[in-house]
């Protein structure tokens, strides 16, 4: 039984061509079922970075062909830029997708959801269920005995992060949001995500910080009100299109000694800059700019490709186990047959004896022992075959000298 | 027996301290065996002094080199406390290497040793000796998480782009529990005090300078406290307070109990 995988992702696949062979879950649950069939074994995992068909057919072959006219009938123009895969390095494939080795940033944490829903959604069988079982664990066992996932791979979730370094559990701090545009949106949802109240959206124009307040639950006030709020917030967020300063260090410094002793974490994501960087210098306040966060994230990012050395070698350990798996079950049916065929002769000559009660549970429990005891090192030796490729030979070899051909 | 245990728990807390540099360097294994350095090197300190116990005829620790034996013990069970969660790790950096050096210093001073002879009644140094080292370690664990918290507010402070791989506990959770902790530990240290004085009233003796050093080092902390809740002194300059204090205590045990002690 071959694993076989085809599909496109970021590595050549541009977002254009990308976008045009993603599939929704539905749909990928569709698609996993009609190249199944009945008695087959396909799934489909596709993300914004990545479409992949994997199958677990009899005939490698086939199956490559079947995966290939599928994704080529969701756009004609992918042949280039598929990949082929087949067996161990299918699963090596997917085990280092599954933990983020693959993914335009190392080591997020989003793809192994969708690999347990592709898994969920998928036509699987013996083969892909251990396949993507064994996935989601090699996931989790990379993102426990790492550090790759732990640090922020965005500016957002950094300037978050950031805050969690001033204020411990975010839950319950109050963050001041200077300017309504989009730009300060993805780390306002990184900070409330992480716990932080969204109190006061203060902008030029009442009604689009009207607007964002709402959302969040937060008062809208206006930009002259900043001195008043400063007072009360933990963070702030600033991220206007101001051409001079927003918050001045004097208008800081007035506002520190009602503030008792509490830290202020400011972020300034605007360029040109909102918050004069003379306020950095205060007792008690943090002042991180799109720069700072900038080189927060590069370091992040290489601290998580470090990171990945030690997640490839657990990866291809997991990949290793998983062709073992797989070669063994080359040589299972004919361990079975061999131990059926012993225990059926075993037990036919056991028949025959004229034995009373007593003497027949000792024979049973003696034949039994020396049963187990012949068969226990050809089967050993046949599973350590079967890992060292040569276990089709030795199945065969057993099948012809037992006489269990016609059992296969 | 003493000696042999002394041995495995000098050599588990060296370990620790060195393992928390390497976790320091490259977070990871290091740090779980430092912590397993800690936790063993504790349990046999732990059984150094029952054997202590068991083999004097009185209050173990009323020396200066055994109460510094004891004084270590109490340390690293205040920093196991918090030193088993990965985000306080760090504090093993603060922690470990003064441990070792001063249960080195313990011994030479023969302090792991067996049989030392009592001067004063049971009940006076289990309270006295006993509050005053319970203070005196709180305040070395406050005067960590004060370090702790003067590194990491720098690195804040500097921008240090490996903020976030090396993370240090939140600024906000070290100075919540420096005062947490010298908040315990000042009660400790005041009635010490008291029970020394009570006994100065009643069996005489001189006002020495390791008394005047440690109503000082009580009088620091308490305004320490004071100004945490009375006028918002947090932060920078409340770290500051505590390692100021924990001069205090580092010249009150290492310095001066010669002169208490053999007084």
């Amino acid at each position: 039984m071959s694993v076989v995988l085809v599909g496109i992702s970021h590595h050549q696949a541009p977002v254009d061509l990308r976008e045009r062979a993603a599939l929704d879950l539905p749909r990928a649950a569709d698609l996993a079922a009609r190249l199944a069939g009945p008695d087959g074994e396909a799934v489909c995992l596709s993300t914004c970075n990545r479409t992949e068909l994997y199958l677990a057919d009899e005939s490698g072959e086939d199956a490559e062909r079947r995966a290939e006219a599928a994704l080529l009938a969701l756009e004609t123009e992918l042949g280039p830029a598929l990949y082929r895969l087949r067996d161990e390095a299918a699963a090596l494939h997917l085990f280092r997708v599954a933990a983020g080795l693959d993914s335009m940033v190392p080591g997020e944490g989003e793809i192994l959801g969708q690999v347990r829903s592709a898994h969920d959604a998928g036509a699987t069988g013996p083969i892909l269920d251990r396949l993507f079982r064994q996935a989601l664990h090699a996931g989790k066992k990379v993102r426990a005995q790492t550090a790759i996932g732990e640090s922020p791979a965005s500016v957002a979730s950094a300037a978050a992060a950031l805050a969690e370094q001033v204020f411990g559990d975010l839950s319950g701090r109050s963050v001041l949001v200077v300017g309504a545009g989009k730009v300060g949106e993805l780390a306002l949802r990184s900070l409330v995500s992480r716990g932080a109240t969204i109190s006061f959206v203060a902008n030029r124009t009442l009604d689009r910080a009207a607007e964002l307040a709402e959302q969040f639950g937060a008062e809208a006030v206006p930009l002259g009100r900043i001195d008043r709020e400063l007072e009360r917030a933990d963070v702030v967020l600033s991220s206007t299109s101001a051409s001079e300063w927003i918050l001045t260090r004097d208008q800081v410094a007035r506002a520190l000694p009602a503030r008792k002793g509490r830290s202020l974490f400011l972020i300034d994501l605007a360029v040109p800059r909102d918050l004069e960087p003379g306020i950095h210098d205060l007792d008690g306040c943090y002042l991180y700019d799109i720069d700072d966060l900038e080189a927060v994230v590069a370091e992040t990012l290489a601290g998580r490709r470090r990171e990945a050395e030690q997640a490839e070698a657990i990866v291809a350990a997991e990949a290793d186990r998983f062709r073992e798996w797989q070669a063994s079950l080359d040589v299972v049916p004919a361990i079975a047959s061999l131990r059926a065929r012993a225990e059926e002769i075993r037990a036919a000559e056991l028949r025959r004896a004229k034995l009373n009660d007593s003497e027949r549970r000792a024979a049973e429990s003696v034949t039994t022992a020396v049963l187990n005891k012949l068969l226990h090192l050809p089967t050993v030796r046949m599973k350590e075959a079967a890992a060292a490729a040569d276990g089709v030979l030795y199945a065969d070899a057993v099948r012809h000298l037992f006489g269990l051909e016609d059992e296969r | 027996l003493a000696e042999l245990l002394f041995w495995p728990a000098l050599i588990a807390y060296g370990e620790a301290a060195v393992a928390y540099f390497g976790d320091a360097r490259r977070p990871g294994q290091a740090g779980r065996l430092a912590i397993w350095g800690v936790r063993i090197g504790w349990l046999v300190q732990t059984a150094l002094l029952a054997v202590q116990a068991a083999r004097s005829d009185g209050f173990p620790w009323s020396t200066w080199a055994t109460s510094l034996n004891l004084f270590v013990w109490l340390v690293v069970a205040a920093y196991l406390i918090w030193g088993c969660k990965p985000r306080f790790r760090l504090l093993g950096l603060a922690v470990l290497p003064l441990a070792v050096v001063l249960f080195a210093l313990a011994r030479a001073g023969g302090g792991t040793g067996v049989g030392s002879h009592r001067h004063y009644s049971n009940l006076f140094l289990v309270l006295h000796v006993g509050l005053v080292l319970v203070a005196f370690a709180g305040f070395t664990l406050a005067a960590s998480l004060s370090a702790l918290y003067l590194w990491q507010e720098r690195r804040l402070k500097r921008h240090e782009a490996s903020i976030l791989r090396m993370r240090a506990p939140a600024l906000a959770r070290l100075d919540e529990l420096a005062g947490r902790t010298i908040a315990v530990a000042l009660p400790a240290l005041t009635l010490g005090i008291a029970v020394g004085i009570l006994r100065l009233r009643d069996q005489g003796g001189g006002f020495d300078a390791l008394m005047a050093v440690t109503v000082l080092t009580w009088a620091v902390y308490g305004s320490s406290l004071g100004l945490r809740h009375l006028a918002g002194w947090r932060g920078r300059r409340a770290a500051y307070l505590i390692l100021a204090g924990f001069v205090l205590v580092v010249v009150a045990r290492l310095a001066l109990p010669v002169t208490h002690f053999t007084s």
